[in-house]
């Protein structure tokens, strides 16, 4: 298969704010067609990457290459690329007609066709209805398609959103979850999403790039970001996690034997650059462990119940350890077959899947 | 919750209402005098002695009618002309503060552009003929034209930055995001958001040139009048109350001017 040229290369990125340093040597690939997110708590230079891409920010060291271009010195307006902002940014005195049109108008396009065209792109996001209306006069939900539309009806190689959807509430986020998701699929323009939200960015991406303080800590598909997590930062910022303080006492065969404060050991499966020891730290996923009374062939953690959490299709279940830590177990309601309820300050054992247990370094 | 705001109303401290008649009536009771009086039948400008509009008939057909039709006309030219030159610079001033990002001296230059209006007119009115005299420009009607250009500059402005600052970067950033070029930006996107404050500084522009004595007095040139001057000139002979009417007149062409700016504003369809 013939190996496809990437949309974007970022080459060892720099983006420095006087004496900050907002981005440090960021490097990554983002493929032609793919959806890609950046996923990182606020301040994490998120927008900052998206602006420099979009040409907005300059880069102040390394380079960003479009479709194997280097595109340093072209301006914002001539760039193959489109934003969709955070705030929308629609042109208040415009019709929403008018507003997706612009684009297609000021790349050369007759007012005619670039209407006409402005009219596709507002069926498809189903707001044709409300073409001859001022942005004043739209919802939020309705302003942010107004957003995409004028976005995407250039045509651009790769979109920009950032944090689109965070003004949103919850049931029409989860809409347009779906439906930027679909569009990305029917357009083939590669998306580039920005957002906190790490459920957000698992249901929608092909891959996410995780970032925290100005770095990349790591890429990957939702799996790969949520089963093997590369750190603690990665581990605690995706999903739910139990996170345990161990020591490495000895390594053999690939597996590290770890103690627990309290003494009891875990057998995890090694990672280089670890051993007998080292201070490190096991990652549980809560749904990757089950609660029973008695210990079973597999690893096994001892402990108290403090709290059954009732969440819908799962109960969650607070566990203090021997070892003193919190531990918290998911059981799917319905995988739960004739097992009950463990009542608070019932004795029992979490039992652990086989390769549940993750070491992490710092 | 009510009794507090009750409270917290202005309305409920003792002698507001009292404060407030007073402050109205200091404003407009000499410009209601003059408007009524300008309508008095009588040939003194003390006694009332019924209505009539034969004042207004003397300002357009009596002796003094020649005089004063040049003055209006060169008052209304001048403040034409001044308000648009001024306007225009006012507004590449207004784009260039606001979006040149955060340069130094920012403040300092919006400090210098507004200082004229808290200078005492008189001074900049000496300063303009002493620089006049210094470049040997002959005092007549293009001196007055320069002279309210430059003092209808931050007049314009103030409106025209105001609105500016209201109006979002993040727009102009999507204009260029989607091909615009710099000048499709200002021309496209910045000048039809910023057209309620062009026409608020022009309409202030124009009446503050309209109704400009001291620096006109300074500057204009011997024969030139505008209709402040010609005022002043024929009440320096007493005052008869053909000047009355024609202070309502000029009265109100500020109420139509301020009218139109409220309108505008009201009718404004961005916000
Ligand atoms: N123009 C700027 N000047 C100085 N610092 C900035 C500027 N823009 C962003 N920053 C800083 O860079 C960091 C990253 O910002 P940003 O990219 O907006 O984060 P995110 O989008 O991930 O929330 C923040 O600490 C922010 O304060
Ligand atoms: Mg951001």
């Amino acid at each position: 298969m013939e190996q496809r040229e990437n949309a974007i290369d970022i080459r060892s990125a720099v983006k420095r704010y006087g004496s900050f340093t907002a981005l440090k040597e960021i490097s990554l690939s983002i493929r032609d067609n793919e959806f890609f997110t950046l996923l990182g708590p606020s301040g994490c230079g998120k927008t900052t990457l998206l602006r420099m891409i979009a040409g907005f920010e300059a880069v102040s060291e390394g380079s960003i290459y479009l479709f194997g271009e280097e595109i340093e010195n072209l301006p914002p307006n001539r760039r193959p690329v489109n934003t969709v902002f955070q705030n929308y940014a629609l042109f208040p005195h415009l019709n929403v007609l008018d507003n997706v049109a612009f684009g297609l108008e000021m790349k050369g396009r007759s007012k005619l066709e670039a209407r006409e065209k402005a009219g596709l792109m507002l069926e498809l996001v189903q707001l044709i209805d409300f073409s001859a209306r001022r942005p004043s006069q739209l919802s939020g939900g309705q302003q942010q398609r107004v957003a995409l539309a004028r976005a995407l009806a250039p045509q651009p190689k790769v979109l920009l959103l950032d944090e689109p959807l965070s003004a949103l509430d919850l049931k029409l986020r989860k809409t347009m979850q779906l439906e930027l998701k679909h569009l990305q699929r029917e357009t083939g323009i590669t998306f580039i999403f920005v957002t906190h939200d790490q459920e957000e960015a698992l249901t929608m991406s092909d891959r996410i790039a995780v970032m925290s303080s100005g770095q990349l800590q790591q890429l990957g598909s939702p799996r790969d970001i949520y089963e093997t997590p590369c750190n603690m930062f990665v581990a605690d910022f995706i999903g739910d996690t139990n996170l345990l303080d161990v020591q490495v006492d000895a390594v053999k065969d690939g597996q590290a034997v770890c103690r627990l404060a309290g003494g009891h050991q875990l057998n995890c499966e090694q990672v280089e650059g670890v051993g007998p020891g080292a201070k490190v730290h096991v990652c549980l996923r809560p749904e990757r462990t089950f609660i029973s009374e008695k210990p079973t062939e597999t690893e096994n953690l001892q402990g108290r119940v403090v709290e059954n959490i009732f969440i819908g299709t799962d109960i969650t279940t607070l566990v203090e350890l021997v070892e003193g830590p919190g531990f918290t177990v998911r059981t799917s309601n319905s995988d739960r077959g004739s097992q009950g309820i463990f009542e608070p300050g019932s004795d029992v054992f979490i039992n652990l899947e086989p390769g549940a247990a993750r070491l992490l370094m710092d | 919750m009510a009794g507090l705001s009750v409270k917290l109303d202005v309305r409920s401290y003792s002698g507001f209402k009292a404060v407030t008649f007073l402050c109205l009536i200091i404003l407009y009771a000499p410009l209601l005098v003059v408007t009524i009086y300008s309508f008095n039948a009588s040939n003194s400008i003390a006694s009332w002695d019924g209505f009539s509009v034969h004042w207004y008939v003397d300002v357009f057909t009596g002796p003094e009618s020649a005089k004063f039709k040049r003055a209006a006309w060169n008052s209304f030219a001048i403040a034409l002309i001044a308000a648009t030159v001024s306007t225009m610079i006012a507004t590449l001033a207004a784009t260039g503060m606001i979006r040149a990002g955060k340069f130094k001296l920012r403040t300092l230059s919006f400090g210098l552009i507004s200082l004229p209006l808290m200078v005492p007119e008189i001074v900049t009115a000496v300063a303009t003929l002493i620089f006049f005299n210094a470049i040997g420009f002959e005092r007549g009607f293009a001196t007055i034209i320069f002279a309210h250009i430059a003092f209808c500059i931050p007049f314009a402005y103030l409106p025209i930055a105001a609105r500016m600052q209201g109006i979002d970067e993040t727009v102009e950033q999507a204009a260029l995001d989607l091909y615009a070029t710099r000048q499709q930006v200002f021309t496209r996107i910045l000048l039809p958001l910023m057209t309620p404050g062009i026409i608020s500084g022009f309409l202030l522009a124009f009446i503050v040139s309209l109704d400009d004595f001291i620096i006109t007095n300074f500057v204009k040139g011997a024969g030139v009048e505008t209709l402040p001057t010609a005022i002043f000139g024929a009440v320096k002979q007493g005052i008869k109350p053909n000047i009355m009417a024609i202070s309502t007149l000029l009265l109100s062409v500020s109420v139509v001017m301020v009218t139109i700016s409220y309108f505008v504003s009201k009718t404004d369809k961005t916000t």
